[in-house]
């Protein structure tokens, strides 16, 4: 790569290899922790994606021939307490959880960077309402808050999406807010300002674009938590509803067969480790390639 | 003090009100006639509008809540639908248990993050430093209660060594008490302790190459009394704060370490409601938590206040 690039000619022209995207890219494959990360987290999409497509038994085929075996060459990761295949449950588990990451900070996104970008522009009156609810948002654990509205919204994984998206709200309204307030007095926004643009599109075309890199990081970093967070609330029973997997009530059943079937515990812990792994080391390097003072 | 202390309340006054406003409109999430909820397996229409009367329900909604944060005021929070028992004094029976747990977890993370922190900060870049950092970051990864049910694989079901579950008052039996806590207030602790590891680690990077500390080693201090006198009493400001916050974290892994090791405090209480569709409860448990963090946050400030001269003279 690097010795093609020194081969062309283009190359050396000092503007072109600095283009943005190209640095970003060169940065974050430089970073190996956050290329690993994003290994860890492609692989895990390829595998929910294919869920359908792999040669693996039914996630909810029960097989009372085969209850508690441990990994064999039928069932690679061993059955559970009605034998069930704890590979293909653990495989369509994957998708639950990854939808559950990326729909609530989906929802969180949506509510908390425009009421961030109002807050921040706007200021005063505006600012102090947001604020305040930010901070009674804020006061409630996360976990508490999505189960107290699991409780009132009734248990279901669209309901627990629904929790953690609204818990995890107030992290981006306070960014967005904190990033608005540092660029709204630059230039090029006094200018935009100036030439009496209307202020949606100021707010549109100048602020939002500017706010937009931080708000990746965290959403990257966010979908880490909320992954743990509906793992949590399925273990307590509140997410995913049986018999559909979840790697979560996978590990509430499995606390019940410590004994004589262990291995229903590992697998599910384990691939909760690794995909939250993978996306906090993604954040991590994206905060890395994507910081504008380290050029 | 004061005045500084007095303006913090006040700010914190109007978040007191909206949460009260949150947690009083979550039961109008119910789907349905609350009522019907409200009254389990009663239909008797004389009975419902018995209780429709005794929960104001026929009152205009304003009116409804001035009415719920008055009694709430006067500590009266309701009444659990499952037991008949005041909700104030059902979570007053279960709090100590959380309290000894959050006490004992606290110990561990503390114990664990503090010395971890200084030490990766010392040993910045080091094969040491990278350990922490990745014992660390495995601590935030790993979900606790995954990390509670291996470590009853390993201590309780393979060594025998404590028990899985089940919890003894310190009252009855000191000693079993704690051995019975140990797992439980390790598998939390070591969560905290990952994320106090990490800011005692910047909050110390970022002493060690202040003036002081140069004056420090210049004037032949040992390199042990630089380090805990003067680097660390100043990074311990941010992180007697942060500890302090770490409340909510704390509330929210003890309800999944109750949970696993089947502790009846506070975590299980807000469980089991939500089960039994004690709606009473699961409010009453939020707007205390939330409340309790609102305090916590001003003592945290109060103790940032003490612990910075800096901030007396204004």
């Amino acid at each position: 790569m690097t010795q093609a690039a020194t081969n062309t000619p283009l190359s050396a022209d000092p503007v072109l290899q600095t283009r943005p995207e190209n640095r970003v890219w060169k940065k974050f494959r430089s970073h190996k922790s956050a290329m690993i990360g994003g290994v860890l987290v492609v692989f895990f999409i390829l595998i929910a994606l294919a869920a359908p497509l792999l040669p693996i038994p039914e996630p909810a085929a029960t097989d009372w021939g085969a209850v508690r075996k441990a990994p064999n060459w039928a069932h690679w990761m061993g059955t559970d307490e009605i034998g069930r295949d704890v590979m293909s449950r653990l495989i369509w588990g994957a998708q639950a959880s990854l939808l559950a990451g990326v729909v609530s900070v989906g929802i969180a996104v949506l509510f908390g960077v425009p009421l961030g970008i109002v807050a921040g522009y706007f200021g005063g009156w505006t600012d102090a309402v947001i604020s305040r609810c930010t901070e009674a948002l804020l006061a409630v654990p996360f976990l508490i808050l999505a189960i107290a509205l699991a409780a009132f919204l009734g248990p279901s994984l669209t309901n627990a999406m629904i929790a953690i998206g609204i818990s995890a709200t107030p992290i981006f309204i306070r960014l967005t807010r904190g990033q608005v307030i540092s660029i709204k007095s630059e230039d090029y926004v006094d200018s935009a300002r100036a030439i009496g643009l209307p202020t949606p599109k100021i707010l549109t075309r100048y602020i939002f674009p500017n706010v937009l890199p931080p708000i990746l990081v965290q959403a990257t970093l966010t979908i880490a938590t909320a992954i743990i967070a509906e793992a949590s609330l399925s273990f307590l029973g509140l997410g995913q509803q049986a018999p559909a997997p979840s790697w979560g009530s996978m590990l509430n059943t499995a606390k019940n067969f410590l004994n004589q079937a262990p291995w229903m515990a590992m697998w599910p812990g384990l691939s909760i480790f690794f995909v939250v792994l993978g996306f906090n080391l993604l954040g991590d390097g994206l905060r890395d390639a994507l910081d504008p003072r380290e050029h | 003090m004061l005045p500084f202390l007095l303006r913090r309340i006040l700010i914190a006054m109007p978040t007191i009100v909206i949460i009260s406003v949150m947690v009083f409109a979550l039961q109008h999430l119910l789907p349905g006639d609350p009522i019907l909820v409200l009254a389990g397996e009663e239909r008797d229409p004389e009975v419902l509008e018995a209780l429709r009367e005794k929960y104001r329900l026929n009152d205009p909604i304003p009116v409804q809540y001035l009415a719920w944060v008055g009694n709430a005021l006067q500590g009266d929070l309701g009444v659990s639908l499952r037991t008949n028992q005041p909700v104030t004094e059902l979570m007053a029976e279960k709090l100590p248990v959380t309290i000894q747990l959050a006490i004992m977890s606290m110990i561990f993370a503390l114990v664990i993050g503090i010395p971890a922190g200084i030490l990766s900060a010392v040993k910045k870049g080091t094969a040491t430093d990278y350990v922490a950092n990745v014992v660390a970051l495995s601590g935030l990864t790993l979900p606790n209660f995954w990390l509670g049910i291996m470590l009853i694989l390993l201590v309780s079901v393979n060594w025998q060594l404590l028990p899985a579950s089940g919890y003894v008052p310190p009252s009855e039996d000191f000693w079993q008490s704690i051995r019975t806590m140990l797992m439980p207030s390790f598998v939390l602790g070591t969560a905290l302790a990952a994320t106090l590891m990490r800011h005692t680690r910047s909050s110390m990077i970022g002493v060690l190459s202040a003036d002081y500390v140069r004056t420090a080693r210049a004037k032949g201090l040992a390199e042990r009394v630089v380090i805990l006198k003067h680097a660390l009493r100043n990074a311990l400001t941010p992180i007697v704060t942060l500890t302090a916050l770490l409340f909510g974290e704390l509330v929210a892994g003890a309800v999944l370490t109750e949970q696993i090791f089947t502790i009846p405090g506070f975590g299980k209480l807000v469980v089991d409601a939500v089960f039994n569709r004690d709606y009473a409860v699961v409010q009453g448990i939020v707007l205390v938590t939330a409340v309790g963090f609102i305090f916590m946050n001003l003592f945290a400030d109060a103790m940032y206040y003490v612990l910075n001269p800096r901030l007396r003279g204004q």
